[in-house]
């Protein structure tokens, strides 16, 4: 099973630093931005106040949670001006970065989920209930629309993001248990099925960067060996095909190498574990079909190695 | 699950299933993400229940409109200096992640500058408020007459003492004690006109489990209903009575033979006395009788705001014997 390790060969190509850069970024990201809200609780230096449903940053920063503020907005309420600018700040900054750059980089629930997948490859668990991705469109639509039948900002009742997250600030109380469930969803019932299949948090944010800016790109696809370990390691593998492997074939015209689904979370684990380092961060707005590409057999394309 | 008919040759007759399975999939998305929403509702309709002790900051809006208003930041609760409000845990019965304090515990202490509402992103606690005297926190209630000590006949007064609106939301009103008979009851009496609900009374009440309690206005206050006029109010506002007077039909009373009540209407002559007595003029119907702050005449008892000296046989009328009222409850001079 070693022998089969999902990363071995970026290991043996790139070391353990480049085979795990981007997630060491990103579990920095995390765990920062939870240390600067939990700073002032648990050593009272105030640098931000409250949780990712709203958080003001040195008395000077609003930042608003756009999918809250909008359940809110559903029920007929409109914010104060501070929550409204945080809002605008929030979304302005995930429409330029992508959307789900939220859920790898900031929500605490994508360690616990990320988690559960790992322990899942390593214990070998196969099998998996099914459930269409676009389950979680449906639940946004539906939270939405409960929010204005109810008068309740209905998702945070039992959003498990906002539970983990306040419960780690504010005190956890039961909360764990809500973790737990996710975790042993994750673990055992259904492959990546929070994140990638129910968690209308994340399909919220998925919408709001469906044209942002920065995205993955398989800049150097012809260099592809199909090891497959993209594949195995994203939570979204369904968004690396169209990249990966769209260089023309038969008669099909070329599709360019960015990764341009929304569901695409930014996290820079295919970057991570390629051992011929096709993918690398780029933006929409450069698409070209690479001209290593042009004319040649795709196999004869020089790679980097 | 897509089934393609293999006997159809044509592409364009695929799409006759392909729509079918497309609709089916979309009832079952609709089905299952609908029972979903089911759930989520009636829990939302139950969360709306604020339970009788969990208590909203200052401002905050009615519970129908604060929980689609409140996001759940915590910010009111960071800026509370003293540390009263709390955001509801999921197994706490107030909707999750909403702030919420109980007087019991750490009552709020009515800050002039009101730093929570000031924090609050959203409104959900109302920004309008400027004067901590006119947050409806809740309404405190003397719930329970049996063990409040002041009822008891005791002098504890401690509610009233902490009240920060005292002989405002909290007044002491006297009665005589009729267990004793001799003494007074300062019975704390809330005034839901100037009662902020901030808790302090029961946070302080001396009793194991607290006599006087501030519950949700909705819990504690009743309502007469809009039918209800209260002559007197009317009679002030608009500086006289509503009604004719003169028309008004007073029912004689039953009266012993040859008797006379001072300030009873006699129908027989139009007035309301007998001659020589107050009210003996036609004219509007005395609203107060004498003796209760009506025109005061000579046989108005003692105990009835009278000033009159006791007439013999009354007790205290009798040098050497104790009054059973102290001179100033109504009694003796």
């Amino acid at each position: 099973m070693n022998a089969k390790r999902i990363g071995a060969d970026a290991l043996a190509a790139k070391g353990w630093l480049g085979t795990y850069k981007w997630l060491l970024l990103r579990r920095t990201s995390q765990l920062a931005i939870l240390g600067l809200f939990l700073l002032g609780p648990l050593f009272g230096v105030w640098i931000v106040k409250g949780n990712l449903a709203y958080s003001y940053t040195l008395g000077v920063l609003p930042l608003t949670d756009p999918y809250v503020a909008l359940q809110s907005l559903m029920t007929g309420h409109v914010p104060e001006t501070l929550g409204l600018l945080g809002v605008a700040i929030v979304l302005v900054f995930y429409f330029l970065v992508g959307g789900r750059v939220y859920c790898s980089w900031v929500c605490p629930v994508n360690i616990v989920t990320d988690t559960a997948g790992w322990l899942r490859r390593r214990l070998g668990i196969k099998g998996s209930v099914h459930l269409a991705r676009e389950t979680r469109y449906w639940i946004l639509g539906m939270t939405l629309a409960g929010s204005a039948v109810t008068g309740v900002v209905l998702w945070e009742l039992i959003n498990p993001v906002s539970m983990l997250h306040r419960g780690l600030i504010f005190g956890m109380g039961f909360a764990w248990t809500i973790v737990l469930a996710v975790f042993l969803f994750d673990l055992f019932v259904m492959s990546r099925g929070w994140c990638g299949r129910l968690c209308p948090v994340g399909a919220f944010y998925g919408l709001l960067g469906r044209v942002s800016p920065l995205r993955v790109s398989a800049a150097q696809r012809s260099a592809c060996n199909d090891c497959m370990d993209c594949f195995e390691v994203c939570p979204e593998p369904q968004v690396i095909r169209p990249a990966l492997k769209g260089m023309a074939k038969g008669g099909k015209a070329a599709t360019g190498p960015l990764i341009l689904a929304s569901a695409c979370t930014n996290c820079g684990r295919c970057i991570d574990v390629c051992a011929k380092d096709v993918f690398r961060f780029g933006t929409r707005f450069n698409n070209a079909i690479p001209v290593s590409e042009a004319g040649s057999d795709p196999a004869a394309a020089p790679g980097k190695f | 699950m897509a089934r393609t008919d293999e006997t159809q040759p044509a592409a364009a007759r695929k799409a006759a299933p392909a729509r079918r399975q497309f609709i089916f999939d979309a009832a079952r998305m609709a089905c299952g993400v609908g029972m979903l929403g089911l759930g989520l509702g009636l829990y939302a309709k139950q969360a709306k229940a604020l339970p009788a002790l969990a208590l909203r900051p200052p401002g905050a809006l009615p519970e129908n409109d604060f929980l689609g208003a409140c996001i759940r930041c915590g910010l009111c609760v960071r800026d509370c200096p003293y540390d009263t409000l709390s955001l509801a845990k999921p197994e706490t019965p107030v909707a999750t992640g909403t702030p919420f304090f109980t007087a019991r515990g750490i009552p709020c202490e009515m800050c002039e500058d009101i730093p929570c509402v000031k924090a609050c992103p959203t409104g959900a606690l109302n920004h309008r408020l400027t004067d901590i005297n006119q947050a409806r926190m809740g309404l405190a209630a003397l719930i329970d007459h049996e063990t409040c000590l002041n009822f008891l006949g005791l002098r504890c007064d401690v509610c009233y003492r902490v009240c920060p609106v005292i002989d405002k939301a909290i007044t002491l009103e006297l009665i005589p004690n009729s267990r004793t008979g001799r003494h007074a009851m300062f019975l704390p009496t809330v005034h839901s006109d100037h009662c902020t609900g901030c808790g302090k009374c029961e946070k302080a009440c001396v009793t194991e489990e607290a006599s006087i309690k501030v519950f949700p206005i909705a819990l504690a206050k009743g309502s007469l209903g809009k039918h209800y006029r209260l002559g007197w109010e009317e009679q002030k506002k608009s500086g006289g009575s509503l009604i004719d007077e003169k028309s008004m039909v007073d029912l004689p009373d039953r009266l012993p033979e040859g008797a006379t009540l001072p300030g009873h209407y006699d129908p027989a002559s139009g007035m309301t006395a007998p001659p020589g007595m107050p009210g003996s003029v036609p004219g509007p119907v005395p609203s107060a009788p004498p003796g209760l702050g009506g025109p005061s005449v000579p046989s108005t008892p003692p105990g009835l705001g009278g000033d009159a000296a006791l007439p013999p046989g009354m007790p205290g009328a009798v040098a050497g014997k104790v009054p059973s009222h102290p001179p100033g409850l109504g009694g003796g001079q």
